[in-house]
This record gives structure tokens, sequence and C-alpha cells, in this order.
């Protein structure tokens, strides 16, 4: 089984919800990520969120979109990112996703893609800039071969963009919690538990919310209306805050754990 | 016709964009195609263009051009550069505007290159009294500084964008952020013929007045058709509007000119078509500068307004059916064109308008019988006279 679906199968029978942790990858070093990943399951993190840097994350806030550059400027690239993933995958069985943009995966392939991807223990692939219509494809062959396509929904989608969306999204659904790009913001959506409600009554399938989490409240919040919660830029200035000293492993570790205590 | 009812130009165009997006996209589609339906919508559109813009514009008979260049090939100019705010932008935002206006929305942002799609955009919103925000590369707001001061005059915000290459694939990134985040009172005036479908559909209608126009004027002009139609491509907007209803007239032969920057062998230019592969940028499916990791490249140009590694999907659906060729020229061979067009016509053209210029020197040089070209004139070089005078001792 996908261990994306046993993650959530295990939540559910303990009651639990998800807390999703988004890295770039490579942020600021390969080693790094690596380390970072192995810290956060052990403060918490369910699944993993692993951001393949782009040139032009048009999704992306300005702290993520800093971590990418940054990223990029290092020699990132996917090549990299699935031999980290290889690597992890001797330590720990934490379900991974790979976040990134469509034209990073245009160029090396799809197909090829998918087949690497599932090849060094990637679960899920989420691309923020692909509806699923566009690459029916990437989804068909992703979903013969066990790998998960997690699509978006967001407050402005229609009832009958949820209904597809909740048909086609596999692993679960990532629900963006506003109109906009990452970052963090002080309080969550008036609109969220009504549009969380509304998704739900659409589909089984596990729904999580993303875009603007990164206080401990944010993240209570959400766990009373979804099944996950998604922590990407809070954790990306974390991290920056954190460069250069020799515990930043650590320090970002604690800073998982102070936002969310189980 | 395409695009078909998917966005998509034979495998190109598309919507790759956030979903937050999806909606606005769907409601700007829906709207945009019952206002082509309402004739109320048609005249007032029709209205600003003849009496705001100053439509019909000449199509000109560049004889002192003709003769210089061995008067084998008659020049015809399509003057766009005399319409309002100098350049072609206006007639794609005023359409927008008042597309924009149906819909009920109250802020217009766009992105611009070289300021002209930035001022075209201010000048429709301080008209129909609407806010706008324009998106500007810090880089070309050094360069253009002149249409910054324009687009300010006109009471627009230019916010400078520092992310990138400071250009306008940057000021794009931008506009497409802040969209997401206001898309429920803001609409987007996307300048080219690029980004997600509807648009580049859009914009090219808005912009067909240009070949529709020419057409007629050259028939009562000649008699008949031309050999050539010739237009500088960045996104590819000036040039869509001249080829679109050219299509079906199959011996017109369709010349995009691209920026080739320092050159096509070195790594500076903004030659998409030339040079780049199928990828997506800005939620299309298009010819893009990219390297081979699919990072998208940085481009460069004299030109700001050609200065982006991406361009619209239409053009690389003609590219691939073959039903336009597409050539590039240098930045030393613009400011050539430029001082030509100036100096033979007392024109002073947009220095994205003089790569096309250039390149009828080339082709007058390659016909052997005599042809007839129309040259889209997309604007005026006002804006451009800073870097001019930088590169040009006089």
């Amino acid at each position: 089984m996908n261990r994306i679906d046993q993650k959530f199968r295990e939540l559910k029978a303990k009651k639990q919800k998800a807390l999703i942790i988004y890295l770039t990858c490579g942020y600021p070093d390969l080693k790094t990520t690596e380390k970072l990943v192995l810290e956060l399951e052990s403060r918490g993190a369910d699944i993993i969120e692993l951001g393949v840097p782009f040139s032009d994350p048009l999704a992306d806030g300005p702290v993520i979109q800093e971590s990418s550059a940054y990223a990029l400027k290092k020699g990132i690239n996917l090549k990299r990112i699935f031999s980290l993933v290889r690597s992890l995958r001797k330590n720990t069985q934490i379900p991974i996703c790979l976040m990134g943009y469509y034209n990073p995966v245009l160029s090396f392939g799809p197909v090829k893609f998918v087949q690497e991807a599932l090849k060094s223990g990637v679960d899920g692939i989420i691309i923020p800039d692909l509806p699923p219509e566009e690459d029916r494809e990437l989804v068909s062959l992703s979903k013969e071969r066990g790998l998960k396509t997690i699509f978006f929904l967001s407050p402005t989608s229609s009832k009958e963009r949820m209904r597809y969306i909740a048909q086609v999204s596999s692993g679960f659904i990532y629900y963006v919690s506003l109109t906009g790009v990452t970052g963090a913001r002080q309080s969550l959506p008036s609109d969220l538990k009504e549009n969380i409600r509304i998704i739900k009554s659409c589909t089984e399938k596990p729904v999580c919310v993303g875009f603007g989490i990164s206080r401990p409240e944010h993240i209570a919040g959400v766990f009373k209306i979804a099944d996950g919660a998604i922590v990407g830029s809070a954790v990306i200035k974390a991290i920056k805050d954190s460069i250069g000293k020799r515990d930043l492993v650590e320090r970002v570790g604690r800073f998982v754990r102070e936002i969310y205590v189980r | 016709m395409l695009p078909d009812k998917h966005g998509h130009f034979n495998g190109f165009g598309g919507r790759f964009v956030p979903e937050v997006l999806i909606s606005a996209l769907d409601a700007l589609e829906k709207e945009y195609r019952r206002a082509k339906k309402d004739r109320a919508f048609r005249e007032k559109l029709n209205y600003y263009l003849k009496r705001y813009c100053g439509r019909p514009t000449s199509l000109y008979r560049a004889e002192n051009l003709t003769q210089y260049l061995g008067g084998k090939l008659t020049i015809y100019l399509k003057r766009e550069d005399l319409l309002h705010t100098g350049a072609h932008k206006i007639n794609n935002t005023i359409g927008q505007a008042l597309l924009a206006l149906r819909m009920g929305k109250s802020r217009l942002i766009a992105e611009t290159g070289a300021g002209q799609h930035g001022v075209a955009t201010a000048t429709v919103a301080a008209m129909f009294g609407l806010e706008c925000d324009i998106f500007m590369g810090e880089e070309d707001i050094h360069r253009q500084e002149l249409n910054v001061f324009r687009m300010k005059l006109l009471r627009a915000r230019v916010i400078p964008v520092y992310s990138g290459s400071k250009t306008l694939k940057d000021a794009m990134n931008e506009a497409i952020r802040d969209w997401a985040a206001n898309i429920r009172h803001t609409h987007y005036v996307i300048g080219s013929v690029a980004g997600p479908h509807p648009y580049p559909m859009i914009v090219r209608d808005f912009q067909a007045v240009i070949g529709q126009e020419a057409r007629k004027q050259i028939l009562e002009a000649q008699g008949r058709l031309p050999d050539y139609l010739v237009a500088c491509v960045g996104g590819g907007s000036n040039a869509m509007g001249l080829f679109h209803c050219f299509f079906k007239d199959k011996r017109v032969e369709f010349i995009g000119v691209e920026a080739a920057g320092l050159g096509l062998h070195t790594s500076s230019y903004a030659a998409t078509l030339n040079k780049g592969k199928t990828g997506v940028l800005h939620g299309s499916k298009s010819k893009v500068l990219q390297d081979k990791e699919g990072q998208i490249a940085i481009a460069h140009s004299i030109a700001a307004g050609l200065d982006y590694p991406g361009v619209g999907p239409e053009h690389s659906y003609y590219q691939k059916i073959h039903r336009a060729s597409y050539a590039a020229v240098t930045d030393s061979q613009a400011l050539e064109g430029l001082q030509l067009m100036s100096e033979t016509e007392g024109i002073i053209p947009a220095l994205e308008t003089a790569h096309a210029i250039y390149y009828l020197k080339v082709l007058a040089r390659k016909i052997k019988t005599k042809k007839t070209a129309i040259l889209c004139l997309s604007g005026r070089g006002d804006k451009d006279i800073g870097i001019i005078r930088e590169h040009l001792k006089l």
C-alpha cells in the first residue's frame, strides 16, 4: 500500500490528523534537507513535501521564492533530488511528496519523471501549475504505477470543479486556504470551515489545508475541520533564521515542535 | 478555428495555472464570448477605438525607404505608432477594460516591459475610473523611465519587481501572484498573446483590427494582397494582430522578427521561437527559452518589450505548421533599422519595431522580383530616446 494511504489510515485509527511539512529541497543544502526530514519526523511530522526549486514559482510568496532561488544557485535538480530520496529511504518510511512546477517535469520527461520518482521512493506528486486536464497521461500513468497525484482546490473553486478534483486527486486533496500565494498570515480565513464541509460532502478522500498556516492556533483550527495541515513558509523562515548556525536542524525541529504538540 | 474549447492551438496554449485562477479564467472566457456576440459591446469598442484611440490608422506607402532599399520591395507601414499612447497596445487595453467593467471589476493590474502596455492600461484605467497597479521589472523601470513617469501622471501605481532578471518575465510572475490574491475585484490585463487561455485568444482578437484594416487598405491601394507581412515578436501581439485575418490567404507570407540580442551564437538573446524548446511559462505551453533542467532562461534584448523568454502559443503553432517563419535581428542591427526609418521616412520607431524594420533590408536583398510588404509599425520611439542616445553618437 502507498505510504500516504497507509499514513492516513493509521492516523484515522488513532483519531489524529496529519501534520505535513514543506521543505525546499537543497535549502540551504541537500545534506541539511536530508537531516531535516529525519529530525522533523521525530518531531511529529507525518508527511514531507519536498519542494523542487523552480526559477519562476508563481504560486509562491517571497519566502519560498527566495529559498528556491538559493537552492537553484547550488545546482539542485531533479536528478539530485531523486538521489536524496533514495538515500532517505534507507532510514525512513515517512510519506514523501515532491512539490514542483510543471516545466522542469516536462523537460525531464513526464514518463521518466514518474518512473524515477517511484524508483527512488517518492509517494506522491504535487504540481501547483498543472490542472489535471492539462496532462491526463501523467495522471493516468501515475495512477497505473501507484504514484499519488495530489491536486488543489481553492476558495474560488466551483462545486463542479470540487467534484472533478475530488475524483481525480489521489492521496489527499490539497485545499488552498486563501486566494493568493504561499506565506504566513495572521489568521485563518472565515470561509474555511464551510468550504471544507462542502468538499468533504463530495469525497471520502483526506482533505489537507495549506497556504498561510504558521501558528499553533492555525493548526489546531485546521485539525478541527480537515484531515491535515500543511506548513511551508513558516518552516522555511525558521530555516532561514538559522542558516549559518551549527544547530540549524535542531532549531527547526524545535520550531515544528512548538507550533504543534500532538 | 483555433484555439479549441480547452484553449489549445494544436498542442500549444492551454491553462497551466494554480487552481485559484481557474474560476476567474472561466468567468473571463464566458464574459468575452458573451460580449463578442453583443452588438452594444462591439459598438462601444469601435467607438473608443475610433474616437479615443484614433483608428483606423493609416497604411502609409514608404516610398523613400522602398527606393533606398533598391525599389524592388514596395513597403507599406501600418502606422500603429499614430494611435493614442503611441503603440498598438491600446487596441487590447480598451477591449479588456470594457470586459472588466462588464464583470464589475474595480481594479486593473498589468505587467509591462517597455512600459507601453503599462501606459495603455493606465490610460484606460484613468479614462474609465478604475484603480490601476502596474508591475514592472526594476531593470525596465530604469531603462524606460519616461514611460514610468507617464504611468504615474495617469495615477497608476508602478510596482517595481526585484526578483529574477528584474524584467518582463518577473513582472508577469508578480502580476499573476497579485491577481491570485485579489481575484475577486481585480482584472488582470495581459498585454500580449501569451498567458493562460483565454488570454491568447482575447488579445489576438482585440489586436486583429490591425490586420483587418491593413487588408482592406492594401486592397484599396494596390488591388491585391501583399506578399509579406513583417512584424516584431516578443510575446507577439502586434504580429498576431497583423497576421491573423490573413491566415487563409496562403500566398501572403508571415515573417515574425525576434530579438537576437548580442547574437544567436551568444547566450544573450530573446529569440524564443529560434532558440527555445517547448515548455510551460506563465500559464501556457509554447516555445520557451530554458536550460536543460527546465529552468527559465534570462532573455536579453535592447528592446525591453522583446526581452522575454516566452512567446504566445499561437506563434509556436504558426511555426509548427509552417504558416509563419521567424527571423532574428540583433541589438545593433535594430539600432541601424531605427536610424534607417528615422532618416528615410522621418519616423522614429520604437526599438521593438526597429527589429522588424532591419529585417526589411534583409528581405529586400533576398527577393528576385518585385514584391510588396506590410510592416507593422507597432510603436513610436519617444520612450527609447534615453537608451538610443547611450548607443548612438550623433
